[in-house]
Parts: C-alpha cells; sequence; structure tokens
C-alpha cells in the first residue's frame, strides 16, 4: 500500500477535536445519553454486520451439507450402487449416462477437465504475470492506470458470452491456426477459459508486486542491475508467494468454471492425450445435464457426487492459496 | 420414453402443482369441472398452454397438466387416476388390451400436433440427403467421413443436443434405435448452439428443433435406399412423410365426454393449433 494512503487512514482514526462534539443544536442530550444512544446504535450496526459475515458461512456450510447429502447414495446406497458407484465409474470410459444400459464412465470428464485447465493454464500464467510485471515495474502510471481498469474489466464480461464469442469467432481461428480436426477442442475451450482468469492472476500478481518495498529495487537497481535483471530476478521472487496465490486463484476457477467450456469445449467425451480433441468437463457435465434428471436417480446421485469432487478440488486449491497470501505477509512484514 | 420413467421438467411440474394448489382454493367451493391430464414431457409445455388458454374461456373448469413421460400417463390412463393421458407414441397392444379389459372399451385416441427433428449440413456440403441407416452410422461412430455417404473426402464432425434434453431421447430411440452415441458426439446446449456450430463447421453434421439460420442447409431424410429424399416441410411432417416425425396424441379411456370434450376439441380447434405451432411443433391437421 502507498505511503500516502496510510496517512489519510490514521487521520480518519485520530480522534476528532472534542468542541465539534458538542454543537449547540445538540444541546438538550446530556454527554451520558448520548453516549449511550451511540453505543447501542454501534452494538446493532456491529450485530447486523456479524448476522452478513455469518449467513454467508452458514450457507456455505448448508451447500456442502447439501451437495454431500445428495451424493451419498453412490457409497451408501445399494441401489443406486447396482448402476453408479466408484467402482462403476472407473470400469468404462463411456459416459452414456442416458440409455436402456446407463455407462456412468467418469475417466473422460476427469481426463477433460485436466486438459481444459492445462490448456488454459498454460495461455493464462505467463499472459497474466508478465503483464503484472509491466504493469508494476516497467508501465508509466499513465498506462498502468489504463491498463488495470481495463484486464478487470475482462473480468466483468460475463463467461456466456465470452463461451459464445469463443463457440462462434474463437473456434474458426483456432481451427485455422492449429489445423484442428475438430471445431471446438480443448485448446479453444482453454483460450477462452484463460481470457476469464488472466484478470484473476493479473490483479492478484500485480497488488503483490507492488508491495514489494521500494528499497529492494533501489538496492538491485543500486548494485547496477538492469530494470528487467531487477523485476525477474528481485522484484518477482520477493513477491513470489503473491504470485502463486494469483495463480491458484485462477486455477480454482478455471477448474470451476462452466459456461465458458460448455459453450467451446464441444463437450464430447473422449479419453485422449489430444489437447486438440473435443472434451467434456465435470462442471459442463453437471450443468449440462443436471436439469433436467430424475431426482434421486444414480444419474442424479451421480452428478452430485462429481459437484462434490469438484468442490474439493477448488477448496484444497482455495487453502494452498490463503497459506501462499499468509506466507507473502509474513515475508514482507519481516522485511 | 426413459429407464426411469421419464426426466422430469421441475420448473413445469411445480407450476402445474402452484396451478392445483389454486385450483382447489378456488374450485372447491363452486364445485366446477376438474380435468387431469397427464403423460409425455414433451407435450407438458403444450399442455400447460392449452390449459391456460381454455381455463380462460372456461372459468368453471380446471385443467391440471402433469409430466412423468408417455409410459407414466398411459398407466395412470389404465389405473383411472388421470382422464387424459399425452404420449408421444401410440400405445402398444398390451396397454390398448388393459384398458379394454378393465373398461370394456379400447381406448380413444386423438393425434392433435406432430414433432418432427430437422438434420443440419453446412451449406457447403455436397451431401443432400441421408437415409436413416447412414444417420444412425454417422451418430453411432460406424462412418466418420463423408466420402462414405456420397461427400467430398473430410472427416464427418457429428454435433447434437445434451442429454437431458428430450431431442437427445428421441433421437437416440428413432434414428440410433437406442444404441449409444458415438464418444465423439459433440453435444451443444440447445438447437441455436448446434446451429451456429454447423453453420461455422464444413465438416459439420447436427440435429434439432426447426430453426433457420444463414450457413446451414436442411438435409433432406430418406427411410431407406429406395425412398426418395424427403425435406423436413411442416407439410411433410404433418403428412408423416418426413421420416423422423411422429405423432402426438391425447388418450382418453371412452369416447371423451363433458369438459374433457370440450378440452380434447379445443385442442383441435384454430387456437389451439396456433399454440402447437407457437410452442415449436406442427399442427396435426
Amino acid at each position: 500500500m502507498a505511503p500516502s494512503s496510510g496517512s489519510t487512514v490514521a487521520a480518519v482514526a485520530a480522534p476528532l477535536p472534542r468542541a465539534e462534539f458538542q454543537p449547540g443544536a445538540l444541546a438538550p442530550y446530556t454527554g451520558a445519553a448520548r453516549r449511550r444512544s451511540r453505543r447501542v446504535r454501534e452494538a446493532v450496526i456491529a450485530g447486523v454486520l456479524r448476522v452478513c459475515a455469518f449467513s454467508a458461512v452458514a450457507g456455505l456450510l448448508l451447500i456442502v451439507v447439501f451437495v454431500l447429502r445428495e451424493a451419498m447414495p453412490v457409497l451408501f446406497d445399494a441401489a443406486t450402487r447396482k448402476e453408479a458407484s466408484l467402482r462403476a465409474y472407473f470400469a468404462t470410459s463411456m459416459w452414456q449416462p442416458v440409455g436402456d444400459i446407463p455407462k456412468y464412465g467418469i475417466l473422460p470428464l476427469l481426463v477433460g477437465t485436466l486438459k481444459v485447465v492445462v490448456a488454459a493454464m498454460t495461455f493464462a500464467i505467463p499472459v497474466g504475470v508478465m503483464a503484472a510485471v509491466f504493469a508494476s515495474e516497467f508501465a508509466p502510471a499513465r498506462i498502468r492506470e489504463m491498463l488495470k481498469p481495463a484486464v478487470e474489466m475482462l473480468a466483468g464480461i460475463p463467461s456466456v458470452v465470452l463461451g459464445f464469442f469463443a463457440l462462434i469467432v474463437m473456434a474458426s481461428w483456432v481451427q485455422s491456426v492449429t489445423g484442428a480436426h475438430s471445431r471446438l477442442n480443448a485448446v479453444n475451450a482453454g483460450l477462452a477459459l484463460g481470457l476469464g482468469i488472466i484478470p484473476t492472476i493479473f490483479t492478484v500478481s500485480e497488488d503483490a508486486l507492488r508491495a514489494v518495498p521500494r528499497s529492494y529495487r533501489e538496492a538491485s537497481l543500486a548494485l547496477g542491475a538492469s530494470r528487467w535483471a531487477t523485476a525477474w530476478h528481485v522484484t518477482l521472487p520477493a513477491a513470489g508467494a503473491g504470485v502463486a496465490a494469483g495463480i491458484l486463484l485462477g486455477l480454482a476457477r478455471a477448474v470451476g468454471e462452466t459456461m465458458i467450456v460448455l459453450m467451446a469445449s464441444g463437450n464430447a467425451a473422449i479419453v485422449s492425450g489430444d489437447l486438440l480433441d473435443s472434451v467434456r468437463t465435470l462442471s459442463a457435465s453437471i450443468a449440462a445435464e443436471l436439469a433436467e434428471v430424475v431426482v434421486g436417480s444414480p444419474h442424479y446421485s451421480t452428478l452430485f457426487f462429481l459437484g462434490a469432487v469438484l468442490f474439493a478440488a477448488t477448496f484444497i486449491i482455495n487453502v494452498f492459496a490463503g497459506l501462499f497470501v499468509e506466507r507473502l505477509r509474513k515475508r514482507l512484514a519481516g522485511a | 420414453m426413459s429407464v426411469f420413467g421419464g426426466r422430469t421438467r421441475w420448473p413445469i411440474v411445480m407450476t402445474a402443482m402452484l396451478a392445483l394448489g389454486g385450483a382447489f382454493g378456488c374450485a372447491g367451493g363452486r364445485g366446477g369441472a376438474m380435468v387431469t391430464v397427464k403423460g409425455s414431457d414433451t407435450m407438458v409445455i403444450l399442455g400447460q398452454r392449452w390449459a391456460e388458454a381454455y381455463m380462460a374461456g372456461h372459468p368453471g373448469t380446471v385443467i391440471q397438466v402433469t409430466g412423468g413421460g408417455s409410459g407414466t400417463g398411459i398407466a395412470a390412463l389404465i389405473n383411472g387416476t388421470t382422464d387424459i393421458c399425452m404420449a408421444s407414441r401410440t400405445m402398444k397392444d398390451e396397454e390398448r388390451q388393459s384398458i379394454q379389459q378393465r373398461y370394456g372399451e379400447p381406448p380413444h385416441e386423438i393425434l392433435v400436433a406432430r414433432d418432427g427433428l430437422t438434420i443440419y449440413l453446412h451449406e457447403e456440403n455436397q451431401v443432400h440427403e441421408l437415409t436413416l441407416a447412414q444417420l444412425k452410422a454417422i451418430y453411432t461412430g460406424r462412418v466418420t467421413r463423408w466420402n462414405q455417404v456420397g461427400g467430398a473426402s473430410m472427416p464427418i464432425i457429428a454435433y447434437g443436443r445434451e442429454n437431458s434434453s428430450g431431442t437427445y431421447e428421441y433421437f437416440k430411440e428413432h434414428v440410433l434405435e437406442k444404441e449409444d452415441f458415438a464418444a465423439t458426439v459433440q453435444t451443444l446446449p440447445g438447437t441455436a448452439a448446434v446451429v451456429n456450430a454447423v453453420s461455422k463447421d464444413p465438416h459439420g453434421i447436427g440435429y434439432g428443433g426447426a430453426a433457420y439460420l444463414k450457413g446451414v442447409r436442411e438435409c433432406a431424410v430418406k427411410r431407406d435406399d429406395a425412398s426418395a429424399g424427403v425435406l423436413p416441410s411442416a407439410e411433410n411432417v404433418r403428412s408423416g412423410a418426413y421420416p423422423i416425425s411422429r405423432g402426438l396424441f391425447l388418450y382418453t379411456r371412452k369416447a371423451p365426454a363433458g369438459a374433457i370434450a370440450a378440452f380434447v376439441e379445443f385442442a383441435l380447434s384454430d387456437p389451439g393449433q396456433a399454440l402447437v405451432t407457437e410452442v415449436g411443433y406442427y399442427p396435426a391437421r
């Protein structure tokens, strides 16, 4: 944080001169009554804020409980397990849950998710981090002030719009460049997904880079290092934990992002290592199928099980991101 | 329709339940007629629209529409728990017989609409017509190149609908004859997305409801090698000449009478048939 903003906060927090608290208009109130009413008001506000904060936590807990409860039959219900169990999930590599003999092979969905995420991160990490380095280390103030809101505006584009853009426009371009057999494929979905997560990586990384004390850069430049060498060998490593946190937050979003991949990946459940094949992801399967599935059927439980898997994955990634942020804070505070 | 006894359109069922709740509230006291309609999920929206329009004109009558699938609706008709059954297939012989046995009369069948599936091709595709067998071979993955079905030497990219859609099940039942789709078939949410994908992909083929877009062409479908290709025009779907079309029926236990007859008549009337077109099907007459 810039030193100037720190001093603003200090000014607000400092007690105001006593005279300003006792204007003539408020004369009927005694000091004690005023203090009491102020205490009550503060307590009410704090209470409302507390309810807001905990309702979010309660909502999260309820959702977790709900998802796990709906997924349970896959592990414990005998009738469901005849069709959909952990063993059935890996017994076949076919995902055809609707039909006379439903097939619940989740391998293509896991492979598909992995492929899209790899493609997205390969594109988004270099672009997002390098853009952050440019914005914090190289860009003149005027350009930085334009660049940051512009990139963050990218985050404001609804994912269904990004997805549709990828389906109609980007896919043809990707196909002509890569010569892919299929227009809609993991690379196409990955690029669109990358556009979706670059703002996350950029914003968090840029904040981390700018939090690195100026003395680091000054010391490096004073030793004769170039600006690039300073950015690459001094600033970026110093902000490393924050950049890692940004990447992990982007990763968590990439794993869970639904609309973009639903539109742009073609959703064919194929097991292959080729990034130019169409892919079906966990999140897209849930989005596409859950709306009309029979409640309580093996298919329904399976989709919730996949939801639980996704939740666990993003939860773990977010926990690691939190740890990295904590580490960065300690490191810079210790410096 | 499906092994689970039909997938359910929850929002519609809920609306129907709410409507039912309201119906008890206001119809209970006046003793108005109550007609229950149950069956095919394909027809739930259509039935709902008919019911709304009919009730607007007949304030004393309550029409209650629920889905559940054609099989569920037919079972309810046999058990006497619904007055009218909606079905997107004709009744099987044993179903007709159990109605005959229980009620002494065969069921009464009324064709109220037709449903047809369009096959889309990219406008530059040299293929103009395909047989049902060729469509099946393409979507089950036995045919993977256009030159195998009389086109240019290029791969086939098959697009389809998500497995949550009635269209998916219909295609699987009628064209694939219940075989599995090839894993390589790309599925997209909604007819619009399928049509868009095909319009951008010279190798593409897709299926869905009627849609018009620059860049795609409707494919004529042949029942077999010997027959002529038929385009899915309203006339060909109505006459049954187009091979991927089916009748949508209402069934009653006996010849309809009273409020049931009035509702069936409304479905076949001009405003009733206009609603058929509005929800995306083809009029029966």
